[in-house]
């Protein structure tokens, strides 16, 4: 046996970055599961050429003047049928001729149909002899970076890394709680730190793998930018991950079962998945709500991910969310440290 | 054996001076359940002491007490002359422990579950030994969850012998395994008790505490109610063997309807208890016990007494007392009743 071997912190760790290994659920979970989700919503919303809005007419006249317009395919129908036809979803918008002119029946609140409005009048007016007071002309950007895949990888990553660490302690923690292992192991001599810092080294070594699997994937596959220091970013993964496992820590600190620990870890976790700005941006929610929102260890990550990579922006200038991100480290540790149920 | 091993034997054979272990006054309640109430107890180096008992009577909080894994309310507890509060560190490498019901995880190998366990002692036996020791060999590279109830349990009594401890507890080492299995481990203890270790176990099985205990606490209600080497505490009861019968009326209409009522109402117990060499007797559900220490002169009485009163023998038994007829003379219950 080597020095190395007989070491308890190494053996500690590289049992349980072992057992994680032989847990198929797991590798799915933190492996495989985030790159089908990047995969799936990169296909939903890759950037197509602008679509072509589906329309109707009440007259064959109409219909010409609307299919001149290459962002519209027209169809003439009579009213009752286009009203059905716009209740249906089949059509963003009805042109009906009336004697005064012509009327647009569509639904405002959605933006396709607004678009519709807009081109379908153009289209009316250019028919009916319009001229164009200034000329103008269209130059197209289709940029990397500014694309739905590209907001939401570092989302993903947050997320991920929030989802494994949690239930890589959570779980594991009471798992062994629950099996009188914990009581075990500190019947033997091990030092108590040993144990629970053996989690957080496993969980290091793991996310080495998980994030550069992940990103990797999004950089080849969609080209997703990383425009911010890597190390930078390297680190913001770290310190994210340290701070969900000393959440994570503190969720299993006193659980007995695993239906506890799952019921307080969905508790701790599902707020962050709405309000966090995972695939959408969280400065959608109302402004009285937004301490609360910025204030979640998610937000915080995703912030300073996406400032990263897509921004291209310092980890100085990233001091808030860096902050934040430390003081959810350092409170919920402390914490468990103090109320943790050793069997 | 090794040299190595009989160097530590002799290392162990100096410190019989000092107890192995000595509680004074321990107290432990949960809530209003007194779990352990009053006790007093030294056990001597290199001695293979039991606490045996029903389900219930404080053995597991007793050596878990012992074990520095719960806190007594009140008494004390010394373990090779230290103690659990300045002594813990010191304490930790010396002893070895196998609890009850431990799970070890399933994913990993006997031997990565040693090795890990190794690791925590300073000094100790290496792997390989404790695989030995425990007849693990074949299953070195098998995974936990696949090991049945009596590799499990060896595998728990490996983990607590990788530290070569002076004192090794166990609790329940045997409960739940077949006999098979269960014979197995009782050889693994007389190893290990040959070998000069302080051995101290928890069982609610008497012949377990006869074949291996060199002394016994018999524990009820959080209370050692007797304490003795297993031949001293049958000898206390009096005779040492038992006699067992049941009885039906002659009648054969009662015979069917009522056997059960029959045996409990007729038989006048004074002839009986009056047969020299008869000490005591006792019903329990139905079933008549007597203890008797000349057996070949009182059997034959017995048969005569119970012809006089008309009644008719449905079951005669006799065997040597054991420890589970001490523990029914002293409390009126069986062991195994709760």
């Amino acid at each position: 046996m080597s020095r190395w071997d007989e070491s308890s912190l190494y053996q500690l760790t590289s049992v349980r970055f072992r057992l994680l290994l032989r847990e198929p659920e797991a590798v799915f979970w933190i492996f495989v599961f985030p790159i089908l989700l990047a995969m799936g919503l990169g296909i939903a919303f890759r950037n197509r050429p602008a679509d072509v809005l589906q329309v109707g007419a009440t007259t064959a006249e109409l219909t010409r003047a609307l299919d001149a317009d290459k962002g519209l395919a027209a169809a003439t129908m009579d009213e009752a049928a286009g009203t059905h036809a716009l209740a249906t979803g089949n059509i963003l918008l009805l042109a009906i001729q009336r004697p005064e002119g012509v009327a647009y029946k569509f639904d405002d609140t959605n933006p396709d149909a607004r678009t519709a409005r807009l081109l379908a009048d153009r289209a009316v007016q250019t028919a009916a002899g319009r001229q164009e007071a200034v000329p103008a002309k269209n130059e197209l950007v289709h940029e990397t970076g500014s694309r739905y895949i590209d907001f939401v990888v570092p989302g993903l990553l947050g997320m991920n890394l929030m989802g494994s660490a949690m239930w890589g302690l959570g779980f594991s923690i009471v798992d062994a709680r629950q099996k009188k292992l914990l009581k075990r192991m500190v019947a033997s001599p091990m030092p108590r730190w040993q144990y629970l810092t053996s989690f957080l080294l496993s969980r290091l070594a793991m996310l080495v793998i998980e994030v550069a699997a992940f990103l990797g994937f999004a950089r080849l596959v969609f080209g997703v930018p990383f425009r911010g220091s890597l190390w930078q970013l390297g680190l913001l993964c770290v310190l994210t991950s340290l701070a969900f496992s000393a959440l994570g820590l503190l969720v299993a600190s006193r659980a007995r079962t695993l239906e506890a620990v799952s019921g307080l870890m969905n508790l701790v976790m599902l707020p962050m998945w709405i309000l966090s700005g995972v695939f959408f941006s969280a400065s959608r929610f109302p402004v009285a709500i937004q301490p609360v929102v910025r204030a979640l260890p998610l937000t915080a990550a995703i912030d300073a991910m996406r400032g990263n990579m897509l921004q291209g922006i310092n980890l100085v200038q990233l001091a808030v969310p860096v902050a934040i991100l430390a003081a959810w480290l350092v409170v919920p540790f402390a914490v468990s440290l103090r109320i943790f149920r050793w069997r | 054996m090794t040299g190595m091993q009989m160097a530590e034997t002799t290392e162990r054979a100096i410190d019989v001076k000092v107890p192995s272990l000595l509680l004074r006054g321990l107290r432990k309640a949960f809530g209003d359940v007194v779990a352990v109430n009053g006790l007093d107890l030294e056990v001597a180096g290199g001695e293979c002491f039991g606490l045996l008992g029903p389900n219930g009577a404080g053995k597991t909080t007793t050596i878990e007490i012992c074990e520095g894994l719960t806190a007594p309310d009140a008494g004390s507890v010394e373990l090779l002359g230290l103690d659990w509060g300045a002594g813990a560190g010191q304490l930790r490498q010396r002893i070895g422990i196998q609890l009850q019901e431990t799970q070890f995880p399933e994913k990993l190998t006997v031997e990565e579950t040693l090795r890990l366990f190794r690791s925590f002692f300073e000094r100790g036996i290496s792997v390989e030994e404790s695989i030995r020791t425990a007849q693990l060999e074949e299953k070195r590279k098998a995974r936990v969850g696949g090991l049945s109830g009596g590799q499990k349990q060896r595998l728990a009594m490996a983990c607590a012998l990788v530290g070569d401890p002076e004192l090794l507890f166990l609790d329940e080492p045997t409960t739940g395994l077949d006999p098979q299995a269960r014979r197995h481990l009782w050889d693994l203890v007389e190893q290990l008790k040959q070998a000069g270790r302080t051995i101290i176990l928890t069982t609610h099985y008497m012949e377990e505490a006869e074949r291996l205990c060199d002394r016994v606490a018999i524990m009820d209600h959080g209370s050692v109610i007797a304490l003795g080497t297993p031949q001293q505490l049958i000898a206390s009861i009096g005779g040492e063997h038992i006699v067992e019968f049941a009885v039906t009326s002659c009648e054969p209409g009662a015979q069917e309807a009522s056997a059960h009522d029959a045996a409990h109402g007729v038989v006048d117990a004074e002839p009986l208890k009056a047969i020299p060499g008869i000490q005591s007797h006792r019903v329990d559900a139905g079933l008549h016990q007597l203890s008797v220490s000349e057996l070949h002169t009182a059997v034959p009485r017995i048969f005569a007494a119970l012809r006089e009163q008309g009644l008719h023998l449905s079951e005669f038994r006799t065997h040597s007392a054991t420890l589970e007829d001490v523990f029914v003379g002293l409390t009126g219950r069986n062991l195994r009743d709760e």
